[in-house]
C-alpha cells in the first residue's frame, strides 16, 4: 500500500518540471514591483528617495487623518421591542429551502432581523439536519442585487399591486375562454395545490403543467408501466449491501442527494469490531462525483447505457452479460450481477438515464433482486420531480399553434433550459397574455408581458412535501425586501378570493392538523411527519421489459464522440447560477471554478491535441498554465466553442459538459458571461429528453483560461497525505495502518511518547478544553456543502475568476481530490477526497516564523490568527506544510469605502464589485471580522461558535457538551464525515471517534512533528484486490531527484 | 581622554536626573468618593435619607472612631453587643439590615468619611467642597514637589558643571596644558547633544502617548437628544441596571432600552420633582420638559392617557464604541463573570449624562483579565479544569484568574 501513488495533477503524477517549481513556490507570482527595469534601484521610476518621501507623507497623512474628530455614531433602539428580538442575539426559525420541487427542511439563523446562515433542520427524519451546497448558498440569493424589485408590465414599473391585479385581471377576462396555462416547476406543496385548484376552477379549460429543467419523466413513465402510477419511489441506500448505479449521481445531484448521502454513509460506516460495508458499483461514461466514490467503476459509451442495463438483467437471470464486447466491462457487469444475486433483498440498482426503456429494465432488475419493499419504498414516494416531457412538448405545440390564451410562469425557465428553447420562445410570443412570477429577469421572464416577482423562500409562507407523508413548513424570516408578492397570492387574487395566502395557509393547516396549537407547533418545528402505513405494494408488471430490451439495443452507437450533459454537484441545474459562492466553489472532480468546459478523456486529448499526459513536458504545457485548448462542439445546427479539460476516468469517446452556465446578462453579474449553455445539446427521443447526444468535436485555434484550484497547493514531495485500505486488507490485518505509524514513529518515542520525545521544545499544557476534529475519509464524497457553509459562516471573500487564476483563492476549507491508477485506463482510476483546512498544529510551523506574533497558539489548542496584528509578510503561508493559509491580496468585501475602487464596471474585477454592495453585505456574519487587504486568514475552527458554545455552558453553569459546539462544516455535512469537540473529555464524540477507530486513524504528515489537531480516518475501499495499475508512475517518481527523493522515503 | 570622560560623566548625571523626573509618583491617596459609590451609595446618600440614613455629620453622631469603623465593617456584631445608639437606629430604620463590609481597611473608611465630610449640603455654596478635595489631592500628590526639586537640582548640576569646567581650564592654563578655545555653552556640542537627547526622549514620550490615545475617547460625553440622567434613575430611584439593559445578560449588547420599556414607568411619572439637575456647563435641566420629549417620541398624550401620535425612535449618540475587530460580549462578563456594571462604566448611578469612564483600550482589558478571578468553584463549567482544581487544593495556586484559563489569548476577543 505504501507504494500506491496518489496524484492531484498530471504534473504530480509525472513529477514534471512545472510541478517541482510549483512545489517550491508558495506564491506563484513575483512580487509586483512596477516600473523596475534592469538598471538597479537608483534608476527605477520609484527610487529610494521617492519611496522615503511617500513613506513620510503617508505617515503624516495617516496621523492627520487619524487625529480628526471621531465620527458620531448613533444607537437607535426599537420603539416597541418584540419580546423575542434581542439585538445581538440570533433567533432561529424553521423553514424549508424550496427550489424547483426540491424541498429541504432548514433552520434560518436570523440576526437582528436578517437571515445570515442556513442550517439543516435536525427534526426532519429524512434530511437529518443535512444540507447541500445550494442550500447553504441560498441565503446569499436573498440579497442578490439582480432580483426584480417591483411588478412590471411591458418592462415598466407598475406602482401598486392593485393596479397590476387590475391589468392582469382585465387581460385574463378578455381571453374569451381561451385556455389559461399555469406553467410551474414541480409543485409538492399541499396548500399550493389547493390554491391552484381554486384558480383553475375559476378559468374553465385551463390547466396546470409541471416542467422540470432536469427531467425525470423516464422514471415516472417507467414506474407507470411497472406499477400503474406515475411516481418515483424513495430509496434506502442504508439497507443495501450491494449498490449498482448506472450513471446516477445519487451522492451529488440525482433526485434527493441529501437523503441518499445519509443512507449511503450509514451503509458504509466501518465498524472497527466487525468490518463490513456496502459494495458500490458504478457504470458510467464520464467521471461523476458518485462514480469517484465507487468501489468498482466501469466505463461505457453513453449510448450503451441501455445495453449495459440489459446485460446486467440477463447476467442476473443467469444468462451472462449478453451483448457486451468490452472484456473489462463484461467482467464488471457479471461481477456486479453475481453480488446482486447473492444479496437479494439487500440490493439496489439505480439509473440516471431519462430513457423510459432503461428505467424499465432497471425496474426489472430491482424486481429480480428483491429491492421492492426492502431497499425501495413505493409508499413514501419522492415528490420533487413530476414533470412529464411529453406534456410540456404538447404545450409548446399548442402555444405555437396559437391556441393558448395565457401562460402564467412560476419557477421555470424553458427559454433557457428546454432543449428546443427556440420553439418555446416562438410559442410564448404567440401567447396573448404571458405573466412571469420568477424572481429574476431570466430568459423566460424577459419575454413575458407582465412580471410580478415572487418572494424569496426566506420571505415566504408555505409548505412542501418532498416525500409523501413528510411535510415541511415555510415561514418568513424577513419581510419582503422588495415590492414582491408570493405567487400563491396572485392566484388567489385572480381567482377572486379575498383571503391572502398567509391566512389561507394558516386555515389550511389549522384545519388539517386539528387546532391552532398543533399548527403553531408545526411551524416551530418546521416539519410534520405522518408517513403512510405500509400496507403492501403494487405488484410489478414486467410486460414491457422485453420490448425495452429490444429497443435499447438499437440506441447503441459504436463510433464517434458522444456528449454527456451533467450537473455539477456544486451547481446543479444552474438555478442559483448568480450565486458567487457557488460559482467559486471548485467542482469536485475538475476543481475548476467560474466556468463550464468540456471534460474529455486522456485518449481524446492525445488524439486531438497531441497531449500525452503521461509525458512530463506535454503534460506541463497543457497543465501548468490556465490556458486550455478550445474545441467546437456541433450537434445538428447547434454549435458552441468550449475549452477542454482532460480528466482521467472519462470513457475514451465521451465528452461531458455541465449545465447551468451561459446565462443572460440580466441574471446578474456573477452569472453573466460565464460558460456556455449546455441544455441546448440535449435531444428528445420522442418521449423524453435525453442528456446524451452524439456530437462532433472539432479542434479550433482558440485558447481559453480556466481557473482551476487543483494545482494551487502542493505538499512539496511529501506524499503520505491520504491513506486508503481495502476492506479485505483491513479485515485481514486491521492494524496495518497503526503498525505502519508505530514503525515510523519508533525512533522518536513511538506512538505514545511522540509528542514529548519527538521535539526539543517543551510540551504545553492544555487545561480544560482542547479542541480537535476527526474526519472520516470514508464518508467524504467531495460535494462541497462544507466549503459553502464555511464561506457563509466565516465571511470568506469571493475573489472572482481573475484572482482564482492567479491562485488567490480564499477558501478556508478545500476538498483535495486525489487520483490513483493509470490515466489511460478509465476503469482503473480511483479517487480519494480529502477535506483540508488549518490543522491547528500544536507545534505549528507558521507560528514560529511570524515576526509580529499575529499567529500563535491558544491554551485550547487553537492556532489563532489575529488579523489586526498581521502585517502581511506571508511567512506563515510559506511555512505551512498543509498550504491552508490564504492572503487577502485586495479588499474583496469593503473596497467601496473608496469611490475610485469602484470605477471600471464590467472588467477584470467585476465580481469583486458585486460583493461590495450594501445589500449583499447584509449576509455577513457580524460576529466575524471582515478581513481587509494585506492580512492572512485561515480556518479558525469557527472560533466564534466555540466561544458562543462555551458561553452557553457557562451561563447554564454546566460543563461543555458536544451539542454546544458544531463547526459550520460539520453541521453542513450530510454524511457526518466531520466530528468535532473537546478531546480532553474522553466521553466526547471526537474522543470516541478517535479511540474507536484507532486502526484507521492517521494524521497528515505526522512525521514532521507539527502535531495537528485534525485527525483523519483512512478510506476503506470495498474491493478485494488492489488494482494492478496502482504501481503506475512509480518509476518516474523514484528516478527523479530533489523532492521526489524525500517522498520516496515514506 | 579626560575630555570624553567628563562628557560621559555629565551625560550620566543629566540622565539620572531625568530618570528621577520621569518617575510618576502615582496617586497614593484613596479615592474616597469611588469607594463610597462602590460600597455605600446604593443605600446611603450624604445629605438625604435613602434606604439608610443620610451620612453627613456621621463623625459628630458617633464620636468613637473605633466603634464607627466596627459598625461599618460588621454592623451585626455591634448590634449584638447591644450598643444603645445603634440599636435605636436599627429600630428607627425598620430593622433593615445593613450589608457587611469586612474587607474595608481603616484607610479606606477614613477616605470615605473624608469624602462624606467634603460633600456640601444642598443649597450651600457649591465649589468650596470640591476645591477642598482638590487642594487635599494636590497636597497628597508629591510629584509637583519632586519636579521642582529635580529642576533645581538639575540647574545646580549644570552650574557646577560649568564651574568645574572653568576651574579645570584655569588649572590647565596654570599648568601650561594647552586648552581648547572656550566655547559658549550654547555651541558646546556636548550640551547640544544632551539637549537633543532630552528633547527626543520627552518629545517621544508625549508623541507616543498622544499616538496611543488616538481613536480612544475616554470621557466622551456627547449631548443626547434627551437629557437622560442615570443619577436620577439608577442612583436616586435605585432602578436595577438590568431592568432597562436586560440584553447584558443575554448577549453581546447590553442594549439601550426600547421606548416601551421607558413608558412602563413614565406612563405614570410625567413630571420631575427631584433635586435640581445641572448639565456639565452648569445650566439647569428641566426634568419635566425632558419627560415631555419622551412623550413626543412615543406619541403619548399624558392628559388623555393614551398614545395619540405615530411613535418615532430616539437617535441616541453611541458613547462606547469598540473597533470592528474586537468581540465583546456583555453576557460573558455580567452573567458568567458576575462583573459589576460599575467596574467598566464607572460611577454610572451618579452620572447625569453618561460619559465614557474607561478608555476601553486593549491594555485596560488585559489588565483586568490578569487580575480578575473567575467564578471557578461556583460555576460547574470550570469543573473540567482538573489541574487547576488540584493545584488549588494543594495550594500551588491561590486563585484562578481569567488569564490562567486563557483569557488573554488573541482569539478570545479577536476573530
Amino acid at each position: 500500500m505504501e507504494q500506491k501513488k496518489y496524484w492531484q495533477s498530471f504534473g504530480e503524477l509525472n513529477n514534471s518540471a512545472a510541478h517541482q517549481q510549483n512545489a517550491q513556490d508558495e506564491f506563484k507570482e513575483e512580487l509586483p514591483f512596477e516600473g523596475f527595469d534592469d538598471k538597479g534601484l537608483g534608476s527605477a521610476t520609484t527610487p529610494r528617495r521617492d519611496f522615503l518621501k511617500y513613506v513620510g507623507f503617508s505617515t503624516a497623512a495617516a496621523a492627520v487623518a487619524a487625529s480628526c474628530e471621531m465620527p458620531v455614531k448613533k444607537a437607535i433602539p426599537f420603539v416597541n421591542r418584540p419580546v423575542d428580538a434581542i439585538p445581538g442575539v440570533p433567533n432561529y426559525y424553521a423553514t424549508t429551502y424550496v427550489a424547483g420541487g426540491n424541498a429541504i427542511p432548514v433552520v434560518a439563523k436570523v440576526r437582528d432581523g436578517r437571515p445570515i446562515k442556513i442550517e439543516g433542520n435536525e427534526l426532519s427524519s429524512w434530511s437529518k439536519g443535512a444540507t447541500t451546497a445550494q442550500v447553504q448558498a441560498s441565503v446569499l440569493d436573498l440579497y442578490d442585487t439582480a432580483r426584480l424589485r417591483f411588478p412590471m408590465a411591458d418592462k415598466k414599473e407598475v406602482s401598486t399591486f392593485d393596479a397590476f391585479d387590475k391589468m392582469v385581471g382585465e387581460a385574463l377576462a378578455g381571453l374569451n375562454g381561451a385556455p389559461v396555462v399555469l406553467l410551474t416547476s414541480t409543485v409538492n406543496s399541499p396548500s399550493s395545490k389547493a390554491v391552484i385548484a381554486e384558480f383553475l376552477a375559476k378559468y374553465p379549460g385551463s390547466r396546470h403543467v409541471q416542467y422540470d429543467g432536469i427531467s425525470y419523466s423516464g422514471m415516472l413513465l417507467a414506474n407507470e408501466a411497472s406499477f400503474g402510477s406515475r411516481m418515483i419511489p424513495s430509496y434506502a441506500f442504508d439497507k443495501a449491501k450491494v449498490i449498482v448505479s448506472l450513471g446516477a449521481d445519487f451522492l451529488g445531484t440525482w433526485l434527493n442527494p441529501v437523503e441518499f448521502q445519509h443512507g449511503y454513509t450509514r451503509g458504509r460506516k466501518v465498524d472497527p469490531k466487525n468490518p463490513s460495508m456496502s459494495k458500490h458499483y458504478q457504470f458510467e461514461s464520464m467521471l461523476s462525483m458518485t462514480g469517484a466514490n465507487a468501489d468498482e467503476r466501469f466505463t461505457h459509451r453513453p449510448s450503451e447505457i441501455g445495453v449495459v442495463a440489459a446485460a446486467l438483467l440477463s447476467a442476473i437471470n443467469g444468462q451472462g452479460a449478453a451483448g457486451i464486447s468490452d472484456a473489462a466491462l463484461k467482467k464488471g457487469i457479471e461481477q456486479a450481477a453475481k453480488d446482486l444475486a447473492a444479496n437479494k433483498g439487500q440490493a439496489l440498482v439505480v439509473a440516471g438515464s431519462n430513457d423510459v426503456n432503461v428505467q424499465l429494465i432497471v425496474n426489472a432488475i430491482n424486481d429480480a433482486v428483491g429491492s421492492y419493499g426492502t431497499t425501495i419504498d413505493l409508499v413514501s414516494k419522492l415528490q420533487n420531480k413530476a414533470g412529464i416531457d411529453a406534456e410540456f412538448a404538447k404545450l409548446v405545440e399548442e402555444m405555437n399553434a396559437g391556441s393558448v390564451g395565457a401562460v402564467l410562469v412560476y419557477d421555470v425557465n424553458p427559454a433557457y433550459d428546454y432543449f428546443d428553447a427556440e420553439k418555446f420562445i416562438a410559442g410564448l410570443k404567440k401567447v396573448r397574455v404571458s405573466v412571469s412570477f420568477n424572481e429574476k429577469m431570466d430568459e423566460t421572464t424577459e419575454l413575458c408581458k407582465y412580471v410580478l416577482p415572487a418572494n424569496h423562500y426566506l420571505e415566504s409562507w408555505g409548505d412542501a412535501e418532498q416525500k409523501a407523508g413528510y411535510i415541511s413548513m415555510l415561514q418568513p424570516t424577513i419581510a419582503p425586501l422588495f415590492k414582491t408578492r408570493q405567487w400563491q397570492d396572485n392566484l388567489l387574487k385572480w381567482s377572486g378570493s379575498a383571503v391572502i395566502y398567509a391566512d389561507y395557509f394558516k386555515n389550511f393547516w389549522t384545519t388539517r392538523l386539528g387546532g391552532e396549537n398543533t399548527y403553531l407547533k408545526a411551524l416551530q418545528d418546521g416539519v410534520v411527519e405522518s408517513p403512510a402505513m405500509i400496507m403492501g405494494f403494487p405488484s410489478f408488471n414486467g410486460g414491457s421489459v422485453a420490448a425495452a430490451v429490444a429497443a435499447v439495443g438499437s440506441a447503441k452507437k459504436s463510433s464517434g464522440t458522444e456528449l454527456v450533459i451533467y450537473q455539477k454537484a456544486t451547481f446543479t441545474d444552474g438555478r442559483q447560477s448568480n450565486n458567487p459562492w457557488l460559482q467559486e466553489t471548485p467542482d469536485p472532480i475538475t476543481r475548476a471554478t467560474w466556468d463550464n468546459y468540456l471534460m474529455v478523456s486522456p485518449a481524446l486529448g492525445k488524439s486531438m491535441f497531441n497531449i500525452d499526459i503521461t509525458n512530463p513536458t506535454q503534460a506541463d504545457e497543457y497543465e501548468a498554465f490556465p490556458k486550455k485548448p478550445v474545441v467546437k462542439v456541433k450537434l445538428g445546427n447547434k454549435e458552441e466553442e468550449l475549452p477542454v479539460l482532460i480528466i482521467p476516468g472519462m470513457q475514451a469517446d465521451t465528452v461531458a459538459l455541465a449545465v447551468g452556465y451561459g446565462r443572460a446578462e440580466a441574471i446578474g453579474r456573477a452569472a453573466a458571461g460565464v460558460g456556455k449553455n449546455a441544455y441546448k445539446f440535449a435531444v428528445s427521443n420522442g418521449t423524453t429528453v435525453l442528456n446524451t447526444a452524439a456530437v462532433t468535436v472539432e479542434k479550433t485555434a482558440g485558447e481559453y483560461k480556466i481557473a482551476t484550484t487543483q494545482t494551487h497547493s502542493s505538499y512539496e514531495g511529501r506524499y503520505e497525505v491520504v491513506k486508503e485500505i481495502t476492506l479485505a486488507d483491513y479485515t485481514k490485518n486491521p492494524t496495518k495502518i497503526l503498525d505502519a505509524r508505530a514503525k515510523e514513529l519508533e525512533p522518536w518515542g513511538g506512538l505514545e511518547n511522540y509528542e514529548k520525545d519527538g521535539t526539543i521544545y517543551p510540551v504545553f499544557d492544555k487545561p480544560g478544553i482542547k479542541w480537535g476534529m476527526s474526519i472520516d475519509l470514508n464518508s467524504c464524497y467531495g460535494c462541497g456543502a462544507c466549503v459553502v457553509a464555511c464561506t457563509a459562516e466565516n465571511n470568506v471573500s469571493v475573489v472572482g475568476k481573475p484572482e482564482v487564476l492567479r491562485a488567490h483563492d480564499m477558501h478556508w476549507l478545500r476538498i483535495d481530490r486525489y487520483f490513483a491508477g493509470d490515466p489511460n485506463d478509465p476503469n482503473s482510476i480511483q479517487t480519494v477526497f480529502q477535506p483540508m483546512m488549518c490543522q491547528h498544529c500544536d507545534n505549528a510551523p507558521c507560528e514560529n516564523v511570524c515576526p509580529v506574533a499575529a499567529t500563535n497558539h491558544s491554551s485550547e489548542g487553537l492556532n489563532q490568527m489575529t488579523y489586526n496584528r498581521c502585517i502581511g509578510t506571508r511567512y506563515c503561508a510559506n511555512n505551512c506544510p498543509y498550504k491552508v493559509r490564504r492572503f487577502n491580496w485586495a479588499d474583496y468585501t469593503g473596497a467601496d469605502s473608496f469611490g475610485d475602487n469602484m470605477v471600471g464596471g464590467k472588467g477584470e474585477n467585476d465580481v469583486i464589485l458585486m460583493m461590495n454592495d450594501d445589500l449583499t453585505r447584509m449576509v455577513l456574519n457580524p460576529d466575524v471580522t471582515v478581513r481587509s487587504r494585506g492580512v492572512i486568514e485561515k480556518c479558525s475552527f469557527c472560533v466564534q461558535r466555540l466561544q458562543e458554545g462555551k458561553l452557553a455552558a457557562k451561563k447554564a453553569g454546566r460543563p461543555l457538551e458536544d451539542r454546544d459546539v458544531k463547526t459550520a462544516c460539520q453541521q453542513a455535512c450530510a454524511a457526518d464525515a466531520i466530528v468535532f469537540g473537546n478531546v480532553n473529555n474522553a466521553e466526547s464524540a471526537v474522543s470516541k471517534h478517535r479511540a474507536d477507530n484507532k486502526n484507521r486513524l492517521f494524521y497528515v504528515q505526522e512525521q514532521i512533528h507539527v502535531l495537528p489537531n485534525v485527525s483523519y480516518l483512512a478510506k476503506v475501499r470495498n474491493t478485494g484486490e488492489i488494482s494492478a495499475h496502482e504501481q503506475y508512475g512509480k518509476p518516474h517518481f523514484m528516478n527523479e531527484g530533489g523532492h521526489a527523493a524525500e517522498g520516496g522515503h515514506h | 581622554m579626560i575630555h570624553y570622560r567628563s562628557i560621559l560623566q555629565r551625560v550620566a548625571l543629566i540622565l539620572s536626573v531625568l530618570t528621577v523626573l520621569c518617575f510618576d509618583q502615582g496617586v497614593f491617596a484613596q479615592d474616597g468618593k469611588a469607594l463610597f459609590q462602590q460600597n455605600c451609595a446604593s443605600c446611603h446618600a450624604v445629605h438625604k435619607n435613602l434606604t439608610g440614613p443620610a451620612l453627613a455629620g456621621i463623625e459628630e453622631r458617633v464620636p468613637d472612631k473605633k466603634l464607627l469603623y466596627d459598625w461599618i465593617r460588621n454592623n451585626q456584631a455591634v448590634l449584638a453587643t447591644g450598643n444603645k445608639y445603634f440599636t435605636d437606629l436599627y429600630a428607627a430604620w425598620n430593622k433593615t439590615a445593613m450589608n457587611l463590609f469586612p474587607n474595608l481597611t481603616d484607610e479606606e473608611i477614613g477616605a470615605m468619611i473624608t469624602y462624606i465630610n467634603s460633600v456640601p449640603a444642598p443649597g450651600a455654596a457649591t465649589g468650596t467642597g470640591e476645591a477642598g478635595v482638590q487642594a487635599a489631592a494636590a497636597e497628597n500628590d508629591n510629584s509637583l514637589i519632586f519636579g521642582v526639586l529635580t529642576l533645581i537640582l538639575a540647574i545646580i548640576v549644570l552650574v557646577l558643571l560649568q564651574v568645574n569646567s572653568n576651574l579645570k581650564r584655569l588649572s590647565d592654563e596654570k599648568e601650561g596644558i594647552p586648552s581648547y578655545e572656550p566655547v559658549p555653552f550654547y555651541r558646546n556640542k556636548a550640551y547640544i547633544a544632551l539637549f537633543a537627547v532630552v528633547l527626543f526622549i520627552v518629545g517621544g514620550y508625549y508623541t507616543i502617548q498622544g499616538a496611543v490615545g488616538l481613536g480612544r475617547s475616554k470621557d466622551y460625553q456627547p449631548e443626547q437628544p434627551i437629557y437622560y440622567s442615570h443619577k436620577v434613575h439608577a442612583g436616586t430611584n435605585q432602578i436595577n441596571c438590568l431592568y432597562c439593559h436586560s440584553g447584558a445578560q443575554e448577549g453581546k449588547h447590553a442594549n439601550i432600552p426600547s421606548l416601551n420599556t421607558c413608558m412602563n414607568c413614565h406612563m405614570a411619572i410625567n413630571e420631575y420633582a427631584g433635586e435640581k439637575l445641572y448639565r456639565e456647563d452648569g445650566t439647569e435641566v428641566d426634568g419635566t420638559a425632558e419627560i415631555k420629549k419622551l412623550y413626543s417620541y412615543t406619541g403619548w398624550d399624558p392628559d388623555q392617557k393614551k398614545y395619540v401620535n405615530e411613535p418615532k425612535p430616539i437617535e441616541w449618540v453611541k458613547i462606547h464604541n469598540l473597533p470592528d475587530h474586537v468581540y465583546f460580549n456583555h453576557a460573558q462578563h455580567v452573567k458568567a463573570g458576575k462583573v459589576a456594571c460599575q467596574t467598566c462604566h464607572g460611577d454610572i448611578q451618579n452620572m447625569g449624562e453618561v460619559y465614557q469612564y474607561s478608555d476601553l483600550s486593549m491594555g485596560w482589558c488585559i489588565n483586568c483579565h490578569r487580575e480578575t478571578k473567575v467564578q471557578f468553584e461556583d460555576n460547574k463549567f470550570y469543573s473540567i479544569y482538573e489541574k487547576f482544581h488540584n493545584d488549588l487544593k494543594s495550594g500551588k495556586m491561590d486563585s484562578v484568574t481569567v488569564e490562567s484559563i486563557g483569557g488573554t489569548e488573541c482569539q478570545k476577543c479577536h476573530y
